[in-house]
């Protein structure tokens, strides 16, 4: 198990407990953290899974892919540290993350 | 009350559908499968085409018709194979030059660039241009206005009589939609109508304008829209399309026939998709009186049931890519410049991804688990807007009546790519 903690644009934090393995979308639907929607179940073909990774923890979630690099161009109010949560999955390193949401993913 | 769903004349109809529906299955499952075609559209004018699909998924899920209308076809049936399809824009193009976006090839003569039928990088930079106008604070402000006057709308509907549901409130309300959109002078708003059914109709059947019929009539909305443009070039930016679109640095200099591209996609793009989901969920609803009744018992299921309604609709039944180097897909050859059909329709009831799905359930845990907007970078950008428009029409029934009858089974359009409704009469019991 690892701990993530989400952070809605209005500042609201959610502290979920998740198993390893399991991607940070995924983690904010099975815990219903509002904020996420997760279209595409985890395909990297929707970008309503656009979260914003706290800077220290960004070296440890690793690059964008190019698929995901493509679909965050069509995202709202994308920055640098934008990802999309269905790509980065849960583990021991990452126990403690923090994501920021952005005020709609649309 | 009187519930014409129940009534005896729809009882014969309805034997008439099990029927044909019956005879279909027979067929669909003893035919060759290398025989089936299923981008004939009169399956689509009677239902019938669902056990074709039924058969595919099941013993054909990469399936190649060699012959048909619209000359050789790959058909992707399975939910899983159209997200791996839909989501490889490397190598299945929506490239108009090579053929498009639809099973029907476009017309070489008379191509309109479209970001739809793009590829990046060329796509990016014009769906960027055009996004905003759905972004949410423009949607919140577009809300309000598009509910006022479906409002209006359901004001002034006849009780107690019967209209067809088509015209009267699937086909305003989307018109009054895009009127909105693109700031369209409000007394001609019935030409948008008009050109999206133009820009969609098959040149090849009687009774519909020549391709060189269908140029001349198109080439006119580029002229109206053109004086448009004129106008809002030299206004201040606002926020409708069409002022975008003059000040966006990505789209102000387009050249005329992509600017009528653009106008034509956004026009389509929204016009028979959204009426048709409109009439599709009161025709759903009257099928699954128990839905309906949970949607009385509690109004805020729209929530939910807006999505399911998509699903369900599947609006647009498939979309095309043109594979651009031979490839492996489910264990089939695909090679270079085949022609790829994403049957979206077909997905949307697979069994293997979403659990009970030819059932039409209006509380769904994850409703928006369908195709019916595709995925990746093509993923449909007014589906919020969409949504919001069957919110805003479902939450003004509601609050109206208890319930609006369908009296009899609606005419479909005869195409395997606009999936929708040409009438449907219905009354609003007084
Ligand atoms: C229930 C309603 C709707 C459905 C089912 C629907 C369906 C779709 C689908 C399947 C695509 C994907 C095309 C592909 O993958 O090749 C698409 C793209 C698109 N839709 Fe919609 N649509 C709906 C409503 C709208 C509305 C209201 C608008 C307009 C404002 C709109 C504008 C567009 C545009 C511009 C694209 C092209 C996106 C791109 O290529 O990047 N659609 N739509
Ligand atoms: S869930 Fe669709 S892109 Fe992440």
């Amino acid at each position: 198990m690892s701990h993530v903690t989400f952070i809605e644009a209005n500042g609201t934090e959610h502290g979920v407990d998740v198993d390893n393995g399991v991607s940070v979308m995924e983690a904010a639907i099975q815990n219903s953290v509002p904020g996420i929607d997760g279209d595409c179940g985890g395909n990297c073909a929707c970008a309503t899974c656009h979260v914003y990774i706290d800077p220290k923890w960004a070296p440890l979630t690793g690059e964008r892919t190019q698929m995901e690099h493509d679909m965050l161009e069509f995202a709202e109010g994308v920055e640098p540290n934008s990802r999309l949560a269905c790509q980065i999955h849960m583990t021991a390193e990452l126990d403690g993350l923090v994501v920021r949401m952005p005020e709609s993913q649309h | 009350m009187y519930f014409s769903w129940g009534d005896p004349k729809m009882a014969t109809a309805f034997k008439q559908s099990d029927d044909l529906m019956a005879a279909a299955r027979e067929e669909a499952f003893s035919m060759p499968l290398d025989k089936i075609d299923v981008s004939d559209g009169a399956r689509f004018v009677n239902n019938t085409f669902w056990p074709f699909f039924e058969r595919l998924r099941r013993d054909a899920p990469i399936h190649y018709c060699a012959e048909s209308k619209f000359g050789p076809y790959w058909s992707v049936t399975r939910y899983k194979d159209i997200m791996a399809v839909d989501t490889n824009h490397a190598i299945f193009s929506s490239d108009a030059h090579l053929g498009g976006i639809t099973v029907a090839d476009m017309d070489d003569d008379f191509i309109l660039p479209m970001f739809i039928a793009m590829d990046p990088p060329k796509h990016d930079v014009q769906r960027k241009a055009v996004s905003p106008i759905v972004a949410p604070a423009n949607l919140a402000v577009l809300e309000v206005l598009i509910r006022e006057r479906a409002q209006k709308i359901f004001d002034n509907l006849p009780i107690n009589e019967p209209f067809d549901w088509v015209d009267r409130v699937s086909i305003e309300l989307t018109t009054q939609m895009l009127a909105t959109l693109f700031d369209f002078p409000w007394e001609e708003r019935r030409k948008l109508t008009y050109w999206s059914d133009i820009a969609t109709s098959d040149p090849d059947l009687p009774g519909n304008p020549n391709r060189q019929e269908r140029q001349v009539i198109l080439l006119e909305c580029l002229q109206y829209f053109t004086n448009l443009w004129n106008e809002r070039v030299n206004a201040p930016p606002a926020g409708d399309l069409i002022s975008m679109m003059a000040h966006d640095p990505a789209t102000r200099d387009m050249a005329p026939m992509e600017y009528l591209g653009n106008l034509i996609l956004l026009i389509v793009g929204g016009n028979d998709t959204t009426r048709n989901s409109i009439s599709g969920g009161l025709l759903f609803l009257n099928e699954n009186p128990d839905q309906y009744e949970k949607l009385r018992q509690n109004h805020k299921l729209v929530e939910t049931m807006v999505p399911e309604i998509i699903r369900y609709q599947t609006p647009l039944a498939h979309m095309r890519r043109t594979a651009l180097q031979d490839t492996i897909l489910g264990g089939q050859h695909i090679r270079k410049g085949d022609k790829v059909v994403m049957w979206y329709v077909s997905g949307n009831r697979d069994e293997s991804e979403i659990e009970n799905p030819n059932a039409f359930i209006i509380d769904r845990a994850r409703p928006r688990q369908h195709l019916s907007f595709g995925f990746g970078i093509h993923r449909c950008v007014g589906n919020r807007l969409a949504e919001m428009q069957l919110k805003i029409v479902w939450e003004e029934i509601l609050k109206r009546w208890p319930m609006i009858e369908v009296l009899e089974p609606p005419v479909r359009v005869s195409s395997s790519f606009v999936k929708g409704y040409e009438k449907m009469m219905v009354r609003i019991p007084g």
